[in-house]
């Protein structure tokens, strides 16, 4: 069982709940948990979250919800729960979509909403290693409000240890927008992933779409297929 | 050999690693595997997964084959893996 010990607001549908858990063990970064919930007659549900934060906090994960409007447990977790809440979960889960400083670079990350999660582990994983293993997010959110982390990002590469983040705004841009402002294509593919050579290692993350699009990109402009490494959210976000 | 075909409902085998983990006691999506339609070699993260039904179905994502099947029954876990030649758990 997990206490939720912190909620924070990322966005207007988007919300980070840090999780205290007594059986802690360190996870790698784009692992994740599963969470159930169990109703009083025994329904129970269980979701798949990325865990958001990197493994250097003992005893705490922390995991970034997007509220789905037709979903069993976002709701839950946005309207319902509260500091103090106790959830089931079971983690940390998965050894394919993951990365450590061992494994290498250069680095694209490529996400699309909340897509971002488990590639922030790995960006925060990161800067708290102090690795300057060569690193591009491409980050694709419909408007301003969407994106995710938007102040951490910046500062992070403010740092200008070797994390560079391009947006897109697919939906509509602030006024002065010189970012990408539309949904990501080959030539933008292309050109975020240049300066990285050609067999950049890469983890995809977003709904199925963008993810199929971006990895069939890659592969179309040369990216070796086995560099590739795809996490697909469905139709209904994680 | 049919294409493969994936839509919004296509997710990875990643989804389903919690689900493999507790049956087979390991890291899955780790694992090598190798599809026994098809031939192809690759890490079970690799593979399609298709949650939406009654139970779990794993397919190759090169050949759209069913690779591994999983459903959870009141007598049980069952699992069908005939469309798999291999799978190779690390120490």
């Amino acid at each position: 069982m997990a206490t939720i010990t912190a909620i924070r607001d990322e966005t207007p549908r988007v919300r980070s709940y840090a999780l205290g858990l007594p059986s802690w063990t360190p996870h790698r970064p784009g692992q994740h948990y599963d969470l159930r919930l169990t109703a009083a007659d025994g329904y129970s549900v269980q979701r798949s979250y990325s865990i958001a934060s990197g493994p250097e906090k003992e005893g705490e994960i922390e995991v970034t919800v997007e509220r789905v409007m037709d979903g069993e447990v976002s709701p839950f977790l946005h309207d319902v729960a509260v500091v103090g809440d106790r959830i089931e979960v079971r983690g940390p889960i998965g050894g394919y979509f993951v990365w450590e400083p061992t494994l290498g670079g250069p680095l694209l990350l490529i996400a699309g909403g909340s897509g971002i999660v488990p590639l922030m582990a790995m960006i925060r994983h990161r800067a708290a290693t102090a690795s300057r293993i060569p690193t591009r997010l491409l980050y694709s959110s419909r408007a301003p409000d969407d994106i995710i982390y938007a102040n951490e990002l910046r500062d992070l590469a403010a740092r200008a240890d070797g994390l560079e983040v391009v947006h897109t705004l697919t939906r509509s841009q602030p006024a002065g927008w010189t970012g990408y402002a539309r949904r990501i294509d080959d030539a933008m593919l292309a050109e975020v992933r240049r300066p990285l050579g050609d067999a950049p290692l890469v983890y995809i993350c977003g709904p199925t779409p963008l993810v199929e699009g971006a990895a069939n990109g890659l592969v179309r402009i040369g990216v070796p297929a086995q560099r590739i490494r795809t996490e697909r959210f469905g139709p209904s976000g994680k | 050999m049919e294409e493969p075909t994936t839509d919004d409902r296509t997710l990875d085998a990643n989804a389903v690693a919690g689900m493999l983990e507790a049956l087979f006691g390991a890291d899955l999506t780790a694992a090598d595997s190798r599809c026994a339609a098809c031939g192809r070699e690759g890490e079970v993260g690799t593979l399609l997964a298709y949650t939406l039904g009654p139970g779990v179905v794993l397919r190759c994502p090169a050949c759209s084959a069913v690779m591994l099947r999983m459903v959870e029954t009141p007598r049980g876990t069952l699992v069908e893996a005939k469309g798999l030649a291999y799978l190779r758990i690390a120490r």
